[in-house]
């Protein structure tokens, strides 16, 4: 029995130890507003409380804690990228997922069961190889697979030589792995708001105060606010909030699906991804299985549903485990995903002075959710973009110095 | 035990079924459920819960709870209250170590108290690192059902359906909306989960004399089936709504999608439980799953009951219950209701023993612990009463089943004076009419169902608080996870207070039956631990599917066309191992990947010819022909020449290289394009859409699949070709190279292109598709004596590289630009516009940060570097290899690498990280490598 629980088993009455502070009132200012108590935001308050001692710090949120595309995604974490910049970038915060859970004080159900993407096309593996090559020389556990190897990996997968697009070869990626995408969002609020950070649910920012071309508060439906520097943090919004603070971005936000199965008893480890199928299947701890793939093919503020992207997803999981054909749906859902031109997130400076960016996180923002914190809380404590962040400013969009992940994003997330 | 008819509606009792559950033999009737089957045989253990592994047995008998989850032969999940038995059929149960009736997994709820609700975020991850193996134990216990990996992809496909107005729920209310919808002539389509019509009329009781739902059936199923402007759909699932109307309707083994003017929702209720210690013990039942065992199946749910009820509906179960021969020890009425029904009135009558005002203290299981024995009560004088049974039936309020109306947006809000959900502001295009719209009695579900506008309200026939706490717990508010009240109370107490957050905390709702018999009570409790108000209030988000969708079902029959060329069969008779591009086979290489070396020399000393029919055609016809390339393209068409070809080279706004081929001028207004295999669907898209911006005055087809074509290539290919065109002079001077001209070959009408993308004298000849084949047999056969042989795609790969050409998408990506490749030569200078030209123009004002670069590597190199190796420079990433072969002709491996442009000039080194890491020097040699005065092509 771990010792964490015994308190639980011996007490009288449940002794509620809260990890989820209660809304407090809003304080007509603060330091540092951030706007969207998503994992993003919270990882920042979180990083700017307990790094770098800004306490006076208030998380904004429409809705309620993790709500938005941290409650929408499919709990992927990787880092085995295209470009070294993104290597480097998503490797750091693999890094930090490995101890994060100890770091919070909440299990983040944090596993590396390793992500195994499949490729049907020369095309493919050339690209898989890459990302291999960049991988290894940059210290991420990637590598190719051969059909073998894969049969190995996945023993009760279909490796149909007469298959339409027979699977060519594998991109193994030992470091993959998931975690607990609420839990993540919970131990950081509960990390920021014992540090002195305040979380307002149900408070939504309905307009950006900018005098002289500098953020200096936020209007909220709990009043005004004013404040030093304010981070914007809202996947899925990000255009709608940047237009309140008055600048556009390089943005289009198109629906993400995704859906679970009834439970069944474990019998896949790693998560299986291929770009030809636009599928990817992993097994929760629950016994469930999680299947997305591609962002919906035209742009869209809502989370509804379609029944279309739901069988050719089903359709195309059935191609690599026919047996699962009698197996059950039980649910599917959608979040909004705001895709950049080259796939890559967009964080720093805006065109407004004291308004720093936290963007554009399409199908790639849950893993990267650490790193951003911790990097994006260094740039407002900071006041200036460190060295691990440039290659994703957005300014980039100007210089056309894109940060291309095209190839290795796609039904991968 | 079986009761005798009229009992038992749907069975056969002429046909006996005999199927195994747990390895021993039952039988039943044709038309039973495995547990109304079970049932009968006097079996109610069907299965154990999640987290608990408590028994289990029916609790709805209408697959609307995991309960029942069974795997019957290699299917897990299956559920016993509706999967109608078959002979032979082998059902076990599910989540239980060694068997059924003595589970060793049961030891866990001891320890339950140690596993509050979210216990796994409070521990198992210190120290560090430790979660993983705590993860293989919770792995192991976690899954309800085993599946066969074994199992078979079984036979599933769809079919469109189209409706004016469809009607999900055969009940009162849909017979009556079907029948009214009929009647004002729309097509009307019926759709019904049950394998009959007329919902809650077949079972539930709403007379003392219990004919008024069987006659009332009666007679509207009788109109329905024969109305010719209505289809009836039984055995059929509609599982979610979605845009304009569009519904799956899961039927056998097919999957209708249908499309329908006007939804009428009139799916009922969902009855929802009293939450009570042991609430969850095999003989715990709702009243409604008591009178379809006995009405539906014949089947006597027990020998001894008592009913737990706040409304009408309890009386009428209590009703039927003696009917069917139960002793009813007592009616425990948890309602304060002041008067009551004639349901009430003839119960009382009858000399039911009623328990006014009482409440519900716990259940108590038999020795064993696998039924219910006996239920302990209290009194209106707040006395504890202890009544034995065997069946304990609970009617203490409804839900609306109201996931189809949640798909569309509509409201679905706790209604305090309701004490339950409602729904509110259904979305055009769609109504709710019966139980789901909260009208709760029979006639006014019929008036509602044809639309009769106000209906008079009825009193709520829900508990507002059928919750009862128990010191001791286990008291469980969602079966599917084993939650009980201090589960909810206690999340609200962590900090979990929005209902999204308790669901995510606790898992309550996120089960099988998602949420169906736990989502008031949920709710309930939520806000009592907050301190909030229950008006209004929201339950979680209700999501598709409104049932689970067998995912055989959702893909259906898989499609995946396969495109051959004309001449695909003479490919296989060559020996041709065939490759996949995009939705084209293409040969790789014939008689074997020993015979490439063979192709290219064939080519470079002889001749050879490659069909090449996959490339893209497209016609652009016009006045404005030209300039719509001259726009569309990099280079400049205007004036060109009728009878020639140009190169083209497509970019994207960004600037970004996507395509390239030839355009050869027919007419001064008739241009036929060529694009690559990959992507001559994306060009044709990119034409149309362009055309729809610039309206010039063309017309574009895309034609590719009406012309095949050959690459004739080799020193003796034009001897070859005059053997079967005389019709056109094929001299250098008379056909030029980039000459193109019309013609006949073999007497095929014919398009010849000058065109070599190998590097050598030969056409490329387009000929309709119906006449591929011929060409091809007439081009073997006049090249037989100079020992012609056909060459694929793995040689034509050497061959080109050797010329220096690049192949767009391996030797770009997708931010590569032309001067990246050195083809600054085929941008058009003087031309105001053309696509990607201000992304190029901006790009090239920053500094180049790459270019391809080509290099060559010793002859004796063994293990040579793959495509995408690295380039670095001082161990840093500087580049990539994005093509590499070793050249036949030029006897050494040779390729192409992205490099910073300062790397990139003749005789500089670059360090290639090769297999296995090893660093391989390479040389950097102007391009191209083979041929650089273009002789042999233009002789």
């Amino acid at each position: 029995m771990p010792f964490g629980l015994l308190k639980y088993g011996f007490a009288k009455t449940y002794p509620a130890n809260p990890i989820l502070p209660k809304t407090p009132e809003l304080k007509p200012s603060y330091d540092v507003v951030i706007i969207g108590a998503g994992g993003h935001g919270l990882a920042t308050a979180y990083y700017l409380s307990t790094v770098h001692g800004i306490t006076n710090v208030a998380v904004l949120d429409k809705g309620y804690i993790g709500g938005g595309n941290t409650a929408r995604n499919t709990a992927v974490i990787r880092s085995n990228y295209i470009t070294p910049e993104a290597v480097r970038f998503y490797k750091e915060s693999v890094d930090i997922w490995t101890g994060l859970a100890n770091d919070l004080g909440i299990n983040l159900l944090y596993t590396q069961r390793g992500q195994l993407t499949l490729a049907h096309t020369d095309a493919t593996v050339r690209t898989f190889r890459e990302r291999a090559e960049v991988g290894t020389h940059l210290g991420a556990r990637t590598k190719m697979v051969d059909l073998k190897q894969i049969a190995e990996i996945v023993p009760c997968m279909t490796l149909d030589p007469e298959a339409r697009y027979p699977i060519q070869g594998g991109l193994w990626h030992e470091d993959g792995g998931t975690g607990r995408h609420d839990a993540m969002a919970w131990g950081y609020a509960m990390g920021a708001s014992r540090a002195g950070v305040e979380i307002h649910q149900k408070t939504e920012v309905t307009g950006v105060t900018v005098e002289n071309g500098k953020a200096v508060g936020v209007e909220t439906t709990r009043g005004t606010v004013r404040c030093g520097q304010v981070v914007q943090a809202v996947a899925g919004m990000s255009s709608v909030v940047a237009k309140m603070a008055g600048f556009r971005l390089p943005i289009r936000t198109y629906p993400l699906q995704a859906m679970v199965t009834v439970p069944l008893k474990p019998f896949l480890d790693p998560m299986i991804s291929s770009t030809a199928l636009h599928t990817y299947v992993s097994q929760t701890a629950r016994g469930e299985l999680v299947i997305g793939g591609g962002s919906d093919p035209y742009e869209l503020y809502s989370t509804r549903s379609t029944l279309d992207l739901k069988e050719s997803l089903i359709a195309d999981t059935l191609e690599l485990f026919p047996f699962l054909a009698e197996v059950k749906l039980m649910r599917q859902w959608a979040g909004m995903t705001d895709m950049t031109p080259d796939y890559s997130p967009i964080m720093g400076e805006s065109p407004v002075q004291n308004y720093w960016l936290d963007a554009g996180w399409g199908t790639w923002g849950f893993k990267a959710t650490p790193v951003t914190g911790k990097r994006m809380a260094e740039t407002v404590a900071a006041g200036k973009v460190p060295d691990i962040l440039q290659p994703f400013r957005l300014d980039r969009f100007r210089s056309f110095a894109l940060a291309n992940e095209m190839g290795a994003t796609a039904a991968s997330h | 035990m079986r009761l005798l008819p009229p009992h038992g509606s749907r069975i056969d009792r002429g046909t006996s079924i005999a199927f195994s559950f747990e390895g021993r033999r039952y039988t039943g009737f044709d038309g039973d459920t495995v547990a109304s089957a079970l049932a009968a045989n006097d079996v109610i253990l069907l299965g154990r819960s999640f987290k608990y592994h408590r028994p289990r047995g029916i609790l709805t008998m209408t697959g609307d709870d995991a309960n029942t989850f069974v795997t019957i032969d290699s299917t897990p999940n299956l559920l016993a209250d509706v999967v109608p038995i078959r002979e032979g059929m082998n059902v076990m149960g599910q989540h239980y170590s060694g068997s059924l009736i003595g589970d060793n997994g049961r030891w866990i709820e001891r320890i339950a108290k140690f596993l509050p609700v979210g216990f796994y975020y409070r521990a198992l991850f210190r120290p560090r690192g430790i979660w993983p193996l705590w993860e293989k134990l919770v792995r192991r216990m976690a899954g309800l059902g085993r599946v066969s990996l074994d199992a078979k992809h079984g036979y599933y496909d769809k079919q469109y359906l189209f409706a004016d107005t469809v009607v999900i729920g055969g009940g009162a209310a849909g017979l009556s909306a079907a029948l009214a919808a009929a009647e004002r002539g729309d097509e009307t389509v019926l759709v019904e989960r049950q394998p009959v019509l007329g919902g809650s009329l077949n079972h539930a009781r709403f007379d003392a004399e219990r004919m008024r739902g069987i006659d009332t059936a009666r007679s509207l199923v009788a109109q329905a089936l024969v109305h010719p402007k209505i289809r009836v759909m039984t055995d059929a699932t509609c599982t979610g709504w979605f845009a304009d109307n569009y519904l799956p309707i899961l039927q056998g083994n097919r999957m209708f999608k249908l499309r329908a003017t006007d939804v009428v929702v009139a799916t009922g209720a969902l009855e929802q439980p009293a939450v009570f210690r042991n609430n969850d013990l095999p003989g715990i039942m709702f009243g409604s799953a008591a009178q379809r065992l006995i009405r539906l199946y014949g089947v006597r749910p027990g020998i001894r009951a008592v009913v737990a009820t706040a409304n009408e509906d309890g009386y009428g179960v209590a009703l039927d219950l003696l009917d069917a021969g139960v002793d009813v020890a007592a009616i425990v009425d948890i309602s304060a209701r002041s008067g009551m029904g004639p349901l009430a009135r003839a119960a009382s009558e009858k000399g039911i023993e009623i328990v006014s005002g009482g409440a519900l203290r716990e259940a108590l299981p038999t020795e064993g612990g696998l039924s219910v024995g006996a239920v302990m009560v209290a009194d209106n004088a707040g006395q504890d009463r202890l009544i034995e049974c065997d069946l304990l039936c609970l009617s203490v309020g409804w839900a609306p089943s109201s996931a189809l109306p949640a798909h569309a947006g509509a409201p679905v809000l706790y209604d305090d004076s309701w004490h339950g959900f409602t729904v509110r502001e259904t979305p055009p295009g769609m109504r709710v009419a019966g139980a789901v719209n909260g009208v709760w009695d029979l006639d006014a579900a019929l008036e509602d169902g044809a639309g009769g506008g106000d209906i008079p309200a009825t009193p709520s026939p829900n508990h507002h608080w059928p919750i009862f706490p128990h010191p001791d717990g286990k008291e469980f508010v969602d079966f599917d996870e084993d939650l009980t009240i201090a589960d909810i109370r206690n999340a609200v107490a962590d900090g979990f207070e929005d209902i999204e957050l308790v669901k995510r905390f606790s898992t309550v709702g996120m089960g099988p039956s998602q949420g169906r018999q736990t989502a008031s009570n949920a709710v309930r409790l939520t806000q009592e631990a907050n301190g909030g108000l229950l008006a209004d209030a929201r339950g979680s988000t209700n999501r598709p599917p409104a049932f689970p969708e067998t995912l055989g079902a959702l893909a259906g029959r898989n499609f995946h066309p396969v495109r051959v060329s004309a001449m695909h069969e003479r490919h296989l008779e060559a020996g041709a191992s065939m490759l996949i591009a995009g939705a084209w086979l293409r040969p790789a290489c014939y008689g074997g990947a020993a015979n490439i070396e063979a192709e290219v020399n064939a080519v470079r000393g002889n001749v050879a010819m490659m069909d090449v029919s996959t490339l893209g055609g497209l016609e652009v016809r016009g006045p404005d022909a030209a300039e719509f390339l001259n726009r569309i393209y990099t280079m400049s068409y205007l004036k060109q020449p009728v009878g020639r070809s140009r190169y083209v080279l497509m970019c994207n706004d960004l600037g970004t290289i996507v395509d390239d081929g030839v355009a050869c001028r027919l007419a001064d207004d008739h241009f036929y394009v060529t694009a690559t295999t990959g992507n001559a669907d994306g060009v044709y898209r990119e034409m149309l859409f362009r055309n729809v911006q610039w309206r010039l005055d063309v017309d574009i087809g895309n034609v590719t699949a009406a012309y095949s074509a050959v690459s004739l290539a080799g020193p003796k290919s034009r001897q070859v070709l005059e053997r079967v065109c005389d019709d056109l002079d094929l001299s250098a001077e008379g056909f030029p190279y980039m000459g193109v001209r019309e013609g006949t070959v073999a007497g095929i009408p014919a398009r010849l292109l000058r065109v070599g993308f190998v590097g050598e004298l030969g056409w490329e000849i387009h000929v309709p598709s119906s006449m591929g084949e011929a060409l091809w047999d007439a081009l073997m056969e006049a090249g037989a004596e100079d020992g012609i042989r056909p060459f694929g795609v793995e040689a034509q790969r050497i061959l080109r590289l050797e010329k220096g050409h690049i192949i767009i998408g391996q030797d770009s990506d997708a931010l590569t630009h032309p001067h990246e490749v050195d083809m600054g030569w085929a941008l058009g200078k003087r031309k105001p516009y053309f696509n990607g030209a201000r992304g190029i123009e901006m790009q090239m004002k920053q500094p180049m940060t790459r270019r391809l670069a080509g290099f060559v590597l010793p002859e004796d190199t063994a293990a040579l570097p793959e495509e995408s190796h690295l380039v670095l420079r001082d161990g840093v990433i500087a580049g990539r290899i994005t093509s590499i072969v070793r050249s036949p002709t030029l006897g050494r491996p040779i390729g192409l690498a992205f490099v910073p442009p300062d790397m990139g000039e003749p005789d500089g080194r670059l360090a290639i990280k090769g297999p296995r890491g090893r660093l391989i020097e390479a040389t950097v040699v102007a391009l191209p490598f083979y041929d650089p005065d273009n002789k042999r092509q233009a002789l």
